[in-house]
C-alpha cells in the first residue's frame, strides 16, 4: 500500500473496508483525511451509505401460498 | 426486517413441543429469504423449494438437540446453503480465483482526472457526487429506488448477489458470510463491494435523470 496521501479513485475501493472497520490504521488516516478535504468523497460515501440502507428495505417475494402449504404438510407428516 | 432473538427462542421452545403454530411463524419469517438465497444455486425455482423445503425437514429432526448457540436463522442458513450446493450445478470451484483475477474498478475510470493533471485520480469537476436526498418511508422517490436496487440485484453476478443479501438485507456479518459461503475475508469484502457499487451507480444514474 502506498502511504503517500489518498486520491479519489484509490477511495472509492475502500468503502465497504471502510464502513466494515477493516482498514489497517493507517490507511484509515489516510481515508479520514481524505474526507476532511474533499467533498465529491464525502458525498460518494453518503451515497453508498444511502444505497446499503436502501438494499436494506428490499423486500423479499411473497411466499407462494402453495409451496407454504406443502412445507405445512411436511410438518404434520413428520409430527 | 430482522427480528430480535427473545421471541425466537420461545417459537424454537413451541417447535420443540410439536407446535405447528410456531412452525409456521418459522416458516413465514425465513423462507422467502431462504427462496431467495437458494435461487442463487441452482438452475430453477422448483430445485431452490425442493432445498427450501428439505432445510425445513432438517430442522425438525434437528430441533430436539437444537440448543440456540446459532440463532435459527443462522442454522437455516448453514443447512441452506450446504444442501443448495450439493444439487447447485453450476461450477464454483474456481470461483474464489476468479474474484480476485478481476481488477477493474467499481467507478468508471473516466470520472477521474488523467495522470498528467494537477489532481490526477481526483474527480474531474462536472463528475463530482452530489449526496443522495432524503427519501423518507413510503415517499415515491424512496419507493422507486428500493425497486431499482431490487431489479439490479437480480442482474448482479451471482456470487455478488448473494453476498450482498446476506449482508445487507438479511443483516448477517462478515465472519457469518465467510463460513456460509466458505470464501475469505477479502473475497468476501470484494464481492459486497462491487455489488453495492453497481446498485449505487444505478441508483445515481437515475438521480442525476430525474431533476
Amino acid at each position: 500500500m502506498t502511504t503517500g496521501p489518498m486520491d479519489c479513485n484509490e477511495l472509492v475501493e475502500l468503502v465497504t473496508a471502510y464502513l466494515d472497520g477493516s482498514l489497517d490504521l493507517e490507511d484509515r488516516a489516510r481515508f479520514d483525511l481524505h474526507l476532511l478535504e474533499c467533498d465529491g468523497c464525502e458525498n460518494y460515501l453518503q451515497q453508498f451509505r444511502r444505497t446499503i440502507a436502501t438494499v436494506g428495505k428490499v423486500p423479499f417475494d411473497e411466499l407462494d401460498p402453495s409451496f407454504r402449504n406443502r412445507l405445512i404438510t411436511a410438518f404434520r407428516d413428520w409430527s | 426486517m430482522t427480528k430480535t432473538a427473545g421471541d425466537e427462542d420461545a417459537l424454537v421452545a413451541a417447535l420443540k413441543g410439536g407446535d405447528e403454530s410456531a412452525f409456521v411463524e418459522l416458516v413465514d419469517r425465513h423462507t422467502p429469504a431462504m427462496l431467495r438465497v437458494a435461487r442463487g444455486y441452482v438452475p430453477s425455482r422448483e430445485i431452490a423449494e425442493e432445498v427450501v423445503q428439505e432445510t425445513w425437514i432438517a430442522l425438525l429432526k434437528g430441533i430436539g438437540s437444537f440448543e440456540g448457540r446459532s440463532s435459527v436463522r443462522t442454522w437455516l442458513f448453514t443447512v441452506l446453503v450446504n444442501i443448495a450446493k450439493r444439487r447447485g450445478m453450476r461450477e464454483r470451484r474456481d470461483a474464489d480465483v476468479a474474484v480476485m483475477a478481476f481488477t477493474g474498478g467499481t467507478v468508471d475510470p473516466a470520472r477521474f482526472r488523467d495522470a498528467d493533471d494537477r489532481f490526477p485520480g481526483h474527480w474531474r469537476p462536472d463528475e463530482v457526487p452530489s449526496p443522495f436526498p432524503d427519501t423518507p418511508e413510503g415517499s415515491v422517490l424512496g419507493d422507486e429506488l428500493i425497486t431499482l436496487a431490487r431489479r439490479e440485484l437480480d442482474t448482479l453476478p451471482e456470487r455478488q448477489r448473494v453476498v450482498v443479501m446476506m449482508r445487507d438485507m438479511l443483516g448477517l456479518d462478515s465472519a457469518e458470510v465467510c463460513e456460509l459461503l466458505e470464501i475469505s475475508v477479502a473475497n468476501q469484502r470484494v464481492l459486497l463491494h462491487r455489488g453495492r457499487a453497481a446498485v449505487r451507480q444505478v441508483l445515481e444514474d437515475y438521480l442525476r435523470e430525474t431533476p
